[in-house]
């Protein structure tokens, strides 16, 4: 069955769409990721045009974390404070992001930079899981192995105007979460993701926060901050298509669903492989795309008007 | 005086009524529906004749669909430091966003250029480049780029011998419009060949629509983008917050 996206203004097979929302999401369910990096470029692989893609993955990314957040608000592992900092930074950085998106589309070149980021943010964390899968692995092969220290002090704590954030227990410089804010807001606005998968070790490792509230914070943060680049896409460039969101939405909610419930049962350790494979052959396929010469050297765009 | 003024008028526009298209279409308006999948339009007509058929040259028929035309920019890759980048483009002042060519036989045969310039039946004539903005150096290699694009895409179609033409006077081609066709005004032009030339033309248009919800929707994207944004996310919250309030319930 084909579905029509008015704002796409073509369309596509409406289960590829469910498969795609329905099996990031069971992905998302099993490891606690938003899923918005592989939904993005999964949308390029079936022909969904690359700013109708990250505009309308960011918009999926709402409906995958809106109940993670509110379920870590009612158990207060949120740090609000440090939230707010963050989400500050994400505006900010959302409305940097956008400004970008937009000129690079003027000039033709946004295909080329969605595709670079993907390349380069995938190919680093995929790296960086496997990593730390094996690392993992091992370490439950081989209990005398040591622990790491949880708690490191680094240059970033002794920057000046610094905040007291209780819930996690800091007492640092806002210059940091700030940054850091910005930095997911420019993804956020420029890949179509909530940015989770940078915003959580850069809290941990960067920041020193404790582990507890780490996750709701990230989700408090990634929530708004998407929720404010869907608006801004819509009102700037107006390449965020609901109905596409909705089957999207559909497919992924009840994928984390079923994700959660597997996620229970099977060794997380293996899986957690599994899924640094995968991202590594994303980014891999799309940086062929861009190194091998490719079939038709031009390509058509139409200006949109208004 | 002018009753020979009248007459001669009339013995000058003789030749050219001798034969006469009259066409219809299978459908006039093509509603882009939530399952549209693209169409297949029916074109079928008659020939209709004053005189007797003439025998010393053979009759041809031309079918041409014209969507709306719309300025494009085509783009040209170039290696740099390894990758492939767009570096160079030509500007189009308009394109058609469709346009479909059927004809009895391959229309090189069968129609001579000077008409085809007049009556602008092949797809090349349809697109105009844009001027001032050209800096490439092979601003002809872009225009073919289009077509051989757009070709793939089914969004340009030249159908050489797809015109079924029987007996010199009932004629019927199918012409598909694919699924990626944008709204607007598709003219469709039949023409009548002898000898090269243009002898008579019959003029109708198919109009391609959204239908209702879709179309309240893309003027919603656009005419109400913050309406439209608020929508995108309360349906996200909605379905995000909802599923998994039904399925703790469901558990419970």
């Amino acid at each position: 069955m084909q579905v029509y996206l008015p704002i796409a203004e073509t369309s596509v097979n409406a289960f590829t769409l469910l498969g795609v929302g329905g099996g990031v999401g069971v992905l998302s369910g099993m490891f606690g990721v938003g899923g918005g990096f592989l939904i993005t470029p999964l949308l390029f692989f079936i022909g969904v045009p690359p700013a109708i893609a990250v505009a309308t993955g960011v918009n999926q990314v709402v409906a995958s974390s809106i109940s993670g957040v509110l379920a870590h608000l009612k158990r207060k592992t949120v740090d609000l404070r440090m939230g707010m900092v963050l989400l500050i930074g994400g505006l900010i950085g959302s409305i940097i992001g956008i400004w970008f998106f937009n000129l690079m589309q003027r000039l033709g070149q946004i295909d080329l930079i969605v595709q670079l980021s993907y390349v380069i943010f995938l190919g680093i964390i995929g790296a960086l899981m496997f990593q730390e899968a094996l690392r993992a692995l091992m370490r439950a092969k081989d209990p005398n192995a040591r622990r790491r220290k949880l708690h490191v002090h680094t240059w970033v704590h002794n920057l000046p105007m610094k905040m007291k954030f209780r819930a996690s227990g800091l007492y640092i410089s806002v210059f940091p979460p700030l940054v850091v804010g910005i930095g997911v807001g420019i993804l956020a606005a420029v890949m179509g993701v909530g940015g989770g998968f940078i915003l959580v070790p850069a809290m941990i490792y960067l920041l020193g926060m404790p582990t507890k509230v780490v996750i709701g914070t990230s989700l408090f943060q990634v929530t708004f901050v998407a929720a404010f680049t869907t608006m801004m896409h819509a009102v700037t460039n107006q390449s965020v298509d609901v109905l596409l969101a909705l089957f999207l939405i559909i497919g992924g909610v009840v994928g984390a669903q079923i994700g959660t419930r597997v996620g229970l049962k099977l060794g997380a350790e293996q899986l957690r492989i599994l899924l640094a494979l995968l991202v590594l052959s994303v980014a891999g396929k799309i940086a062929f795309d861009l190194l091998w010469t490719p079939a038709e050297l031009y390509s058509v765009t139409v200006p949109r008007q208004f | 005086m002018r009753a020979l003024v009248l007459l001669l008028m009339l013995f000058a526009a003789l030749p050219l009524r001798a034969e006469e298209v009259v066409a219809g279409l299978s459908q006039d308006r093509v509603s882009l529906t939530v399952n549209f999948e693209g169409s297949e339009i029916l074109i079928f007509g008659a020939i209709r004749r004053e005189a007797p058929l003439p025998e010393d040259s053979t009759l041809d028929v031309a079918v041409a669909i014209e969507g709306p035309p719309m300025p494009a920019i085509i783009w040209r890759k170039a290696r740099r430091a390894g990758i492939w980048v767009n570096t160079e483009r030509q500007d189009v002042r308009a394109a058609p966003s469709f346009y479909a060519v059927a004809s009895t036989a391959p229309l090189r045969d069968i129609l001579s250029p000077e008409a085809d310039l007049t009556h602008r039946i092949s797809p090349r004539l349809a697109i105009f480049e844009a001027r001032g903005t050209v800096d490439v150096h092979d601003p002809a290699a872009f225009t073919e780029a289009l077509i051989r694009i757009r070709e793939r895409e089914g969004l340009y179609q030249q159908l050489d011998g797809a015109v079924d033409l029987q007996r010199d006077t009932l004629f019927s081609t199918r012409i598909t419009l694919p699924k990626q066709i944008v709204e607007g005004r598709y003219d469709a032009r039949i023409f009548l060949l002898r000898e090269g030339e243009v002898i008579d033309e019959f003029e109708t248009f198919i109009d391609v629509r959204k239908a209702v919800f879709e179309r309240w929707l893309f003027n919603l994207a656009y005419e109400q983008p913050f309406i439209y944004g608020f929508m995108a996310l309360a349906i996200a919250v909605f379905f995000g917050w909802g599923a998994s309030a039904l399925f703790r319930f469901v558990r419970s």
